[in-house]
């Protein structure tokens, strides 16, 4: 493809006659507030899928403007550089000259830069300029910029460098209305300097030199430093409290997922058991009724229970990121990381584990050295996501009383289920150990973290961040969760007897089950364990619609009939065990595909699922054998 | 101290503004104290990245707090924060 090195840097895309759709990159170095900005000019009209052949994500929506234009917006990865040194910088350059496969050239660029960090980030504008695409160069965090005492002259600086400058404050939304001019295409050309040179650009002093240069022709003037980051690091990394808050902000975040969550999903049990009722009462067809109320609505049902605890998860993490504290938790992380041949970068990925594996894999790309992307990529999945709690709560209410240990702060069940997320982590760490000494090498590298500083998180992304994981979640109960409850309640109904179901024991399901049995029966399951444990492959949650269904066709966690169907059929040592091999299988066909897809390969998610399920095996079978003989 | 002098020439390149005080490692640096980099001893991919992130020759980088143990440190250059491990600043000469 021919670069276009003929086209004036100055013109804003050619106004249209009839609706034509153009492509505009956004494109910025890391902590530039980019996504923000992206958030504002799109709203809720986006999606996000990968880079075809890459595993970069690629952020794509429409921007929200009316008139004979569509404009789609492409939020390319966060780049100090265009010289390709990582594979984000490999993907923002491919796709800015046009390489990348099945994505269009962009029609234009916008240049997200932080203006409180001018003198840094202005080295970008040379070679995004060079590529001879219309650019706007935006200036964001202006409020910040003014608060602090600095001041740009953005009218010089749009003549220096030839392009139009927008002066914005993407959190707020001051002069993002410039930024939709330059969509829509009535942005006021600029004319260049007659001359402007560029830097040599692999260069970086001179990069730096002709930003500075650049700069000072501007007017350019540093803020002041940000003087509450200072008074709050001189807390947070502090060599006494800085290490307690690290520890205090960990375990609240935990407590409130458990206790605060609790109300809203009782709520929604109730609400999917009275709505079940109301379905059941409309049907006269006792097959289907059976179908719909029995395998749909309980099995979708038992799921989305989970939504407020997943919602709650992401808000804590949104929060700790948007105000610049998980910067410094990574930063308090590294050592204790270090040792285990990781580093601190991957303390972010693996709290996000928490959650889910899944968006914490793809989190690992901010690692940039690929030995300890992988290595945080095959530990990932020990951390105790929350499709591990339905499973986790369900034996925990039915095996373990509801005994206080420490007065109102911590009971039993909450002791129990920090001790089954301790267990996740150390079965995590021991691995990273493990690869480091043998399959993963550690080899020197540069450690590299920016420590931006604290800003209030905004109401907005918060908000638009908890949209995108709540339709995730409910999108994989509509169709992968849905089509197992389904799919098994078919099994579980047929063969028909009589024109009925016949008893669960000659279902289809309950001969698998059967199958399966004498290989489980060592770690004190039975076959409707086994059943569950097939289910769940596809999903872990799914093992507690799974056995709603098999013992009575109330598949929720919070079920009191389940719990005690449950305490009947399995021994203590069965359910210990149960919750062990939980805690350390691989139950997720999404996280093996992610993992094949963020590898390259289909070496290292069998390795992974072939060691974990071992893993979880042998764990299982110790700790009911342990119980059989010393309990 | 001052024997050291002689190992500056290699960086002669990017003169240094107070070539009477001695070279020594960034992370011996201690808090709040400020050094002017003279050049950086790693690969290239590295340095380069050192020096997207301000890390140039000739730059005044500034100590500041550091992770409980003194490891990884916070380095204030150009306005910005960043922190670098110890392996990593050991490679980076400056002079106070």
């Amino acid at each position: 493809m021919s670069d276009c090195h003929g086209c004036s840097v100055a013109a804003a895309i050619p106004p249209p006659e009839v609706k034509t759709r153009h492509t505009v990159a956004l494109v910025g170095p890391p902590n530039c507030g980019k996504t923000t900005l992206y958030n504002r000019l799109t709203g809720l009209r986006q999606k996000v899928a990968n880079f075809p052949g890459v595993t970069v994500e690629q952020h794509v929506g429409k921007a929200a403007i009316s008139g004979h234009r569509e404009v789609i917006l492409i939020d390319l990865p966060g780049i100090y550089s265009l010289v390709p040194r990582s594979e984000d910088e490999q993907v923002s350059c491919d796709v800015l000259t046009g390489r990348m496969q099945g994505v269009p050239r962009p029609d234009a660029v916008l240049l997200i830069l932080d203006s409180t960090n001018l003198g840094r980030h202005l080295a970008l504008a040379a070679p995004i300029l060079q590529l001879g695409l219309p650019t706007l160069i935006v200036l964001n965090m202006a409020d910040d910029l003014r608060r602090r005492g600095g001041n740009i002259d953005a009218g010089a600086l749009s003549l220096e460098l030839g392009a139009p400058v927008a002066l914005i404050s993407a959190a707020d939304g001051d002069g993002v209305d410039k930024v939709f001019h330059f969509l829509e295409g009535s942005s006021a050309a600029v004319r260049p300097k007659p001359l402007m040179q560029l830097p040599i650009l692999q260069d970086v002093p001179k990069c730096r030199q002709w930003a500075s240069r650049v700069g000072a022709q501007a007017q350019y003037q540093a803020p002041a430093p940000p003087i509450w980051t200072r008074r709050l690091d001189s807390v947070f990394l502090h060599p006494v409290w800085g290490p307690l808050v690290f520890v205090a902000v960990v375990v609240a975040v935990f407590q409130s997922i458990f206790t605060g969550a609790q109300p809203m999903m009782e709520g929604i049990e109730n609400l999917v058991t009275w709505s079940g009722g109301l379905i059941g009462g409309a049907i006269s067809n006792s097959l289907l009724k059976s179908l719909v109320v029995d395998g749909i609505w309980s099995g979708v049902g038992s799921v989305i229970v989970f939504l407020p605890q997943i919602l709650l998860l992401f808000l804590f993490i949104g929060i700790l990121e948007d105000s610049g504290y998980l910067a410094r938790a990574a930063l308090i992380a590294d050592r204790t990381m270090r040792r285990v041949g990781l580093q601190g970068k991957s303390f972010i990925p693996l709290l996000s584990a928490y959650a889910c594996a899944v968006p914490a894999i793809l989190a690992t790309r901010t690692i940039e050295n690929k030995r300890d992307r992988i290595a945080t990529i095959l530990i990932a999945p020990f951390m105790t996501c929350s499709a591990r709690l339905p499973v986790y709560a369900l034996l925990i209410a039915a095996f373990i009383p509801d005994r206080p240990v420490l007065g109102a702060v911590l009971g039993m069940r909450a002791l129990a289920m920090l001790g089954l997320y301790a267990l996740g982590f150390l079965a995590a760490f021991l691995t990273a150990h493990l690869l480091q000494s043998s399959v993963l090498k550690a080899e020197p590298n540069a450690f590299v973290l920016e420590m931006p500083p604290y800003r209030w998180p905004t109401f907005r992304s918060l908000g638009l961040r908890l949209y995108d994981r709540g339709r995730v979640f409910l999108h994989r109960a509509g169709t992968v969760i849905l089509g197992v409850a389904v799919v098994l309640w078919a099994l579980a109904s047929l063969p028909l007897k009589d024109g009925a179901p016949p008893p669960i024991e000659q279902s289809y399901v309950g001969q698998v089950g059967k199958a399966v049995e004498p290989l489980i029966q060592p770690l004190g399951f039975n076959w409707k364990i086994g059943v569950g444990l097939i289910t769940s492959l596809a999903a872990r949650e799914v093992i507690v619609g799974t056995l709603g269904t098999i013992y009575g066709m109330d598949g929720s966690s919070q079920s009191g009939d389940l719990q005690a169907a449950l305490k009947k059929d399995l021994t203590p040592g069965g359910a210990f065990a149960l919750l062990v091999f939980f805690a350390f299988a691989m139950q997720c066909f999404s996280t093996i595909a992610v993992v094949r897809r963020e590898t390259g390969g289909w070496k290292w998610p069998v390795i992974q699922f072939g060691y974990m399920s071992a893993v979880a095996y042998l764990s299982a079978l110790i700790v009911n054998q342990a119980f059989a003989r010393f309990v | 101290m001052q024997l050291n002098f002689n190992s500056g020439s290699a960086a002669a390149a990017c003169p240094p503004p107070l070539p009477t005080r001695p070279l020594m490692k960034l992370a011996e640096l201690r808090q709040g104290e400020t050094a002017v980099i003279d050049d950086i001893d790693l690969p290239d991919d590295m340095a380069h990245r050192l020096m997207e992130l301000g890390f140039l020759p000739g730059s005044t980088v500034e100590a500041a707090r550091s992770a409980p143990g003194g490891d990884p440190r916070v380095f204030r250059i150009d306005g910005t924060e960043i922190a670098l491990r110890r392996e990593t600043a050991d490679h980076v000469m400056v002079r106070r």
